[in-house]
């Protein structure tokens, strides 16, 4: 039998890579990659303490969690393309549109 | 036996999200994110929630990686040579001792809780699915109908971001 927290590790290194790669990455859509690997690090968890705990909560959250990378992933994929079509850049560096 | 299985996919998935992050081609990037989402339904299995499993498999890789691909390609990006953000050292360190002291701290804890009503046998007995139906359709009916709003949100959203802008001229002209 798996320890719950041999689970609960593969999570954290698996947040952390993401988390890295929302810090570090210039390209936007590696960007927004890293944070569908975070969230697939919080599903990995929910289940994880879903089976261990008995409970079905865990996995309807995760549920929740996959249609709205659903939604994160159309909505930001649709502002790169806005952003991309007036500069011809993806760089979260040269994205100063809201900048005054 | 499992314990192999839970070790091979608890790898790929660090090592394919660690070349997702650190691959300089952004579609290179994106199929190193396919690996790793198919490994961690992998994980999904083994813990004995095969509807997550199939729901992982068909939206995450079926729709959000092949939207993902379609823009990569639409854009036909070039690499460039920085392709990490210039403090991206500074970051690393902490970042490295952070992680290692969760870890250390997630081998310690027991988790032990106040456990809920849905055992593994009960699960065994009838489907995931089934579980996940009853639960969902039962206790949880709001938020269901919460995030069927938000996609229709997000859907409307994106149309009206990525519509190509009207021309001025063309509409004064027509009034």
């Amino acid at each position: 039998m798996i320890p719950l927290a041999a689970y609960t590790a593969v999570s954290a290194v698996l947040f952390m890579t993401g988390l890295l790669g929302v810090l570090v990455r210039r390209n936007f859509i590696i960007v927004l990659m890293s944070v569908e690997i975070m969230m697939n690090a919080a599903n990995i968890n929910l289940v994880a303490f879903s089976h261990y705990l008995e409970s079905m909560a865990g996995q309807l959250v995760a549920l929740f969690i996959i249609a709205i990378a659903a939604g994160e992933a159309a909505v930001g994929l649709a502002i790169i393309i806005v952003v991309f079509r007036g500069k011809i850049s993806t760089n979260v560096d040269e994205m100063n549109l809201l900048k005054w | 036996m499992i314990g192999v299985f839970f070790a091979y996919f608890a790898l790929v998935s660090i090592a394919a999200g660690v070349l997702t992050v650190s691959l300089r081609h952004p579609v290179h990037c994106a199929l190193s994110l396919l690996v790793l989402l198919m490994h961690v339904s992998g994980l999904f299995i083994i813990l004995n929630a095969e509807f997550l499993w199939a729901v992982q498999v068909i939206v995450y890789v079926g729709a959000i990686l092949v939207l993902y691909l379609f823009v990569l390609m639409l854009m036909n990006l070039k690499t460039d040579e920085r392709y990490f953000h210039s403090s991206a050292l500074y970051i690393l360190g902490p970042a490295v001792l952070g992680a290692g002291y969760v870890l250390y701290l997630l081998l310690r804890s027991p988790f032990s809780g106040a456990k809920g009503d849905t055992p593994a046998t009960a699960v065994l007995q009838d489907g995931d699915t089934y579980a996940v139906g009853i639960k969902m359709f039962s206790d949880h009916l709001l938020q269901f109908e919460i995030v069927g709003i938000f996609l229709l949100g997000a859907i409307i959203g994106a149309i009206v971001l990525a519509k190509t802008p009207k021309q001025l001229d063309a509409e004064r002209e027509r009034l």
